[in-house]
C-alpha cells in the first residue's frame, strides 16, 4: 500500500510536470512537435531589418505561417517560410516586410494578386517590399529628395 | 623566522587542501557518472527519490511560484509604466521567469528542502556505517545512492522548473490582468510573440545542470562526513551554502555563454 | 587462513598500526583486544579493505587481497562477512529487508526461497516475528542479532566482528558471545573478533592478540595470555578484569 501510493504521487507529479513543459514549449514557446506539415515558399528582400526566424507571416492580418529561415545569397536576404497546409498564394503576391506597434517585431505581411496561378513548395515570391529604413527616410526627408 | 614561514606554509596549506578536494569531488563526480551507465539500475529507488525530491517538493514550488509571478508583476509593471510600456508585462515576465528566475529560484528551493536532507541521510549513512555495510557486501554505494539520486534529480528539476515557469506566468497574469487592468489578450499574446523555444530550452538545459550541482555537492558532502552527529550538522549546512552559491556561479557562466550565441 | 603482515596505517600524520602481523588458522575464533584507540576496528576494517593500508600484506588462503580492485575485490568481499559495531543496518528498511537485501541483490533465489532463507534466519537468532520492525524499533541487542543475521545469510567462510558487544549489558554480552559460538558450530566460519570484553572473551576465543602501541604485542591461547610475562598484556588484562569486578560490587 505505502509502496503504490509512492509510485502514484510520482506519477502523478511527472504527468503535471510534462504537462507544464509541454505547455511552455508548445504554447509559449511555439515548438512544432506535431502537424509540422505545410509548405516552404521562399522571397529575397534587400533589408529585412531585424527579422527574426519564428516571426509571423500574415496575410490581412491571418497568421498563415512562419519564417524558418534567414540567410544572404548575393547580397540578399533569402527568407524561407513555412505556410499552413491550406493556405493558396497567388503568384503574382507581394512579401513585404512590417511592424507591429512601433518597437514592435517585424513580421512578414502578403499581399495576394490577381492570377490564378498559385504558389506551390519550394517557389519563390518574386515580388518583395523591404522593411522601412526610417533613418534613411528621415534623412531623404531632410535633404529634401522625397 | 619561524614564524615568518609559517604564514607562506599555512597559506600553500590551505591551497593544497582546496585543490585535493576540488580533485576529490570531481573524481566522485565522474565516478557517479560512470555507475549511471552500468546495470542494473535501480529503478525503484529512483522512483523513491523522484517522490522525495520532486513530488514531495511540488506545494513549496507552487507557492513560490506564485508569488515570484505576482511580485514581477507589481514590480515590473512599475518600471514599464515609466516607459509607457506596460503592454509588455507579458513578456517581460515569461522571459525572466523562464530564462533566470524559474529555474535558479526552484533550484535554491530544492536545495534547501531536498539537497539539506540528502546529505544528512548519506552522513547519517556514513558514520553509522550503513555506506561500509554497503561496500562490505560488494555493492557499490554510487549504484545505491549516488546514481537513483543524480537519475531523480535530472527527472525532478526540469519538471519542478517547468510548473514554477507556469504557476508564476500565471500569478503575473493574476496581478497583470486581474489587479492592474491589462487585457488578458495583450499578456498572453505578447508572450507568445517573445518568448522562443530557445529560451525555454535555455532554461530547461540551467535546470539539468542545477539538478547535477545539487546532487553532486550534497551527496559529496554527505559521502565524506566524518566525527559524528556534529560533523552530519557541517556537512548539510556546507552543503547547503556550496550548491547554492555554485548555482549562482554557474548560472553567470551559462548566462555569458547562451545569451552570446 | 588469514595471514596479516607487517601493516602499517597513519591517519594525517598519526600513526595508529605500525606493523602488525598475525595469522588467523581457518576455522578458528580469534579475538583481537586492547585499549581504546589502539586501532583495532581500523585493523579489521584494513582487513576488509574499507580502508587502506599504507603498507604491509594481507593474505587469505595464501592469496593477496591488497591491490584487488573491481570484481576481484568484490569476489574477495563476498567470502568474508562484517558485523560492525552499531549493526549498520539500513534503517530505511524492516529488518527484514535488511536480512533480505544481500539474497536480493547478490543471489538469483526466487522471492520463496529468500522468504524462506530470511525466516530461517531469523528463527536462528532468535528474533522470529520481528522482521516488519524498523531498526530503530527494536534495542540495541535485537539490532545486532538482526545484524549478524544480515551476515550469516550470506554464508561467509569468514566472520569480522568489530566489538559485537559494546553498549550490551552483561546478560546480552553473554548472548551474543553464545550466538558467536552457536555460529561458528553450525556454519564453521573463521572468525576474528575485536572486543574488549575482559575476561568474557577468554571463553570465547580460540587464540587471542593483544593490541598496543599500533603492534602486536603478544599473541596466544586464552590461557597464555591470562599469564602472559609482557608487561602491556598484565596490566591490560588485570587492570580491566579489576575494573569489572570494582564495577560489579558497586
Amino acid at each position: 500500500m505505502r509502496k503504490d501510493s509512492i509510485e502514484i504521487l510520482v506519477g502523478v507529479f511527472v504527468l503535471v510536470g510534462l504537462a507544464a513543459l509541454a505547455f511552455l514549449s508548445i504554447k509559449l514557446g511555439k515548438l512544432e512537435v506535431i502537424g509540422n506539415t505545410g509548405y516552404d515558399v521562399q522571397a529575397e528582400f534587400s533589408n529585412i531589418g531585424g527579422l527574426k526566424t519564428g516571426a509571423e507571416v500574415e496575410i490581412a492580418g491571418v497568421e498563415v505561417g512562419r519564417v524558418t529561415d534567414i540567410s544572404l545569397k548575393d547580397y540578399q536576404a533569402l527568407v524561407r517560410m513555412r505556410m499552413k497546409p491550406g493556405v493558396k498564394i497567388s503568384d503574382d503576391s507581394v512579401a513585404s516586410i512590417k511592424t507591429k506597434g512601433l518597437i514592435g517585431e517585424k513580421y512578414v505581411s502578403i499581399s495576394p494578386g490577381g492570377s490564378s496561378r498559385m504558389l506551390v513548395a519550394g517557389s519563390t515570391i518574386r515580388d518583395t517590399e523591404s522593411a522601412i529604413d526610417f533613418e534613411s527616410l528621415i534623412a531623404n526627408y531632410i535633404f529634401g529628395k522625397v | 623566522m619561524d614564524y615568518i614561514l609559517a604564514v607562506p606554509g599555512s597559506i600553500g596549506a590551505a591551497v593544497i587542501g582546496v585543490l585535493r578536494e576540488m580533485g576529490d569531488m570531481f573524481l566522485f563526480l565522474g565516478r557517479t557518472l560512470y555507475w549511471t551507465f552500468i546495470p542494473p539500475l535501480k529503478v525503484n529507488r529512483v522512483i523513491r527519490q523522484i517522490g522525495f525530491m520532486g513530488a514531495r517538493s511540488t506545494a513549496l514550488i507552487v507557492l513560490t511560484g506564485a508569488f515570484t509571478g505576482m511580485i514581477l508583476g507589481l514590480q515590473i509593471y512599475y518600471t514599464l509604466q515609466k516607459f509607457g510600456a506596460e503592454a509588455y508585462l507579458g513578456p517581460a515576465i515569461a522571459l525572466s521567469v523562464i530564462r533566470e528566475l524559474g529555474p535558479v529560484l526552484s533550484a535554491l528551493m530544492i536545495i534547501g528542502r531536498a539537497g539539506s536532507a540528502l546529505s544528512a541521510e548519506i552522513g547519517i549513512m556514513r558514520i553509522s556505517e550503513q555506506v561500509d555495510a554497503l561496500e562490505s557486501m560488494s555493492l557499490s554505494p554510487y549504484r545505491y545512492l549516488m546514481v537513483p539520486n543524480m537519475l531523480a534529480a535530472l527527472v525532478s528539476f526540469p519538471l519542478l522548473g517547468a510548473i514554477f515557469n507556469v504557476v508564476a506566468i500565471y500569478g503575473g497574469y493574476l496581478i497583470g490582468v486581474k489587479l492592474l487592468g491589462l487585457s488578458a489578450g495583450t499578456y498572453f499574446s505578447g508572450i507568445k510573440d517573445f518568448v522562443g523555444f530557445r529560451d525555454i530550452r535555455d532554461g530547461m538545459i540551467k535546470s539539468l545542470c542545477f539538478g547535477v550541482i545539487m546532487i553532486w555537492v550534497s551527496c559529496y558532502k554527505g559521502y565524506n562526513t566524518e566525527h559524528g552527529a556534529e560533523g552530519v550538522s557541517r556537512a548539510t549546512t556546507t552543503s547547503v551554502v556550496m550548491a547554492s552559491t555554485l548555482v549562482l556561479v554557474w548560472d553567470y557562466f551559462l548566462n555569458s555563454v547562451m545569451l552570446n550565441f | 587462513m588469514i595471514e596479516v603482515k607487517n601493516i602499517h596505517k597513519s591517519f594525517g600524520g598519526q600513526a595508529v598500526l605500525k606493523g602488525v602481523s598475525f595469522t588467523v588458522e581457518t576455522g578458528e575464533i580469534f579475538a583481537v583486544i586492547g585499549g581504546s584507540g589502539q586501532g583495532k576496528s581500523v585493523l579489521l576494517k584494513v582487513i576488509m579493505r574499507l580502508l587502506e593500508a599504507d603498507s604491509g600484506d594481507i593474505l587469505i588462503d595464501g592469496k593477496s587481497i591488497c591491490g584487488l580492485k573491481g570484481q576481484a575485490l568484490y569476489k574477495m568481499r563476498d567470502r568474508v562477512g562484517y558485523l560492525f559495531q552499531g549493526g549498520a543496518l539500513f534503517d530505511s528498511m524492516t529488518i527484514y529487508e535488511n536480512i533480505a537485501f544481500p539474497l536480493r541483490e547478490k543471489t538469483k533465489l526466487t522471492k520463496k526461497e529468500i522468504n524462506a532463507r530470511v525466516e530461517e534466519e531469523l528463527e536462528k537468532v532468535g528474533l522470529s516475528g520481528m522482521g516488519h520492525k524498523y531498526p530503530e524499533e527494536v534495542s540495541g541487542g535485537m539490532k545486532k542479532r538482526a545484524a549478524f543475521a544480515r551476515v550469516l545469510v550470506m554464508r561467509p567462510e569468514v566472520v569480522l566482528f568489530d566489538e559485537p558487544t559494546t553498549g550490551l549489558d552483561p546478560i546480552l554480552v553473554d548472548s551474543v558471545h553464545r550466538l558467536i559460538l552457536w555460529g561458528k558450530k553450525t556454519y564453521g566460519f573463521t572468525a576474528v573478533i575485536v572486543s574488549h570484553e575482559i575476561p568474557e572473551i577468554f571463553g570465547v576465543a580460540d587464540r587471542i592478540g593483544m593490541l598496543s602501541g599500533g603492534v602486536m604485542v603478544e599473541t596466544g591461547t586464552p590461557d597464555e595470555i591470562r599469564n602472559s610475562r609482557v608487561p602491556e598484556v598484565k596490566r591490560f588484562v588485570r587492570g580491566l578484569s579489576e575494573e569489572v569486578s570494582v564495577g560489579g560490587i558497586a
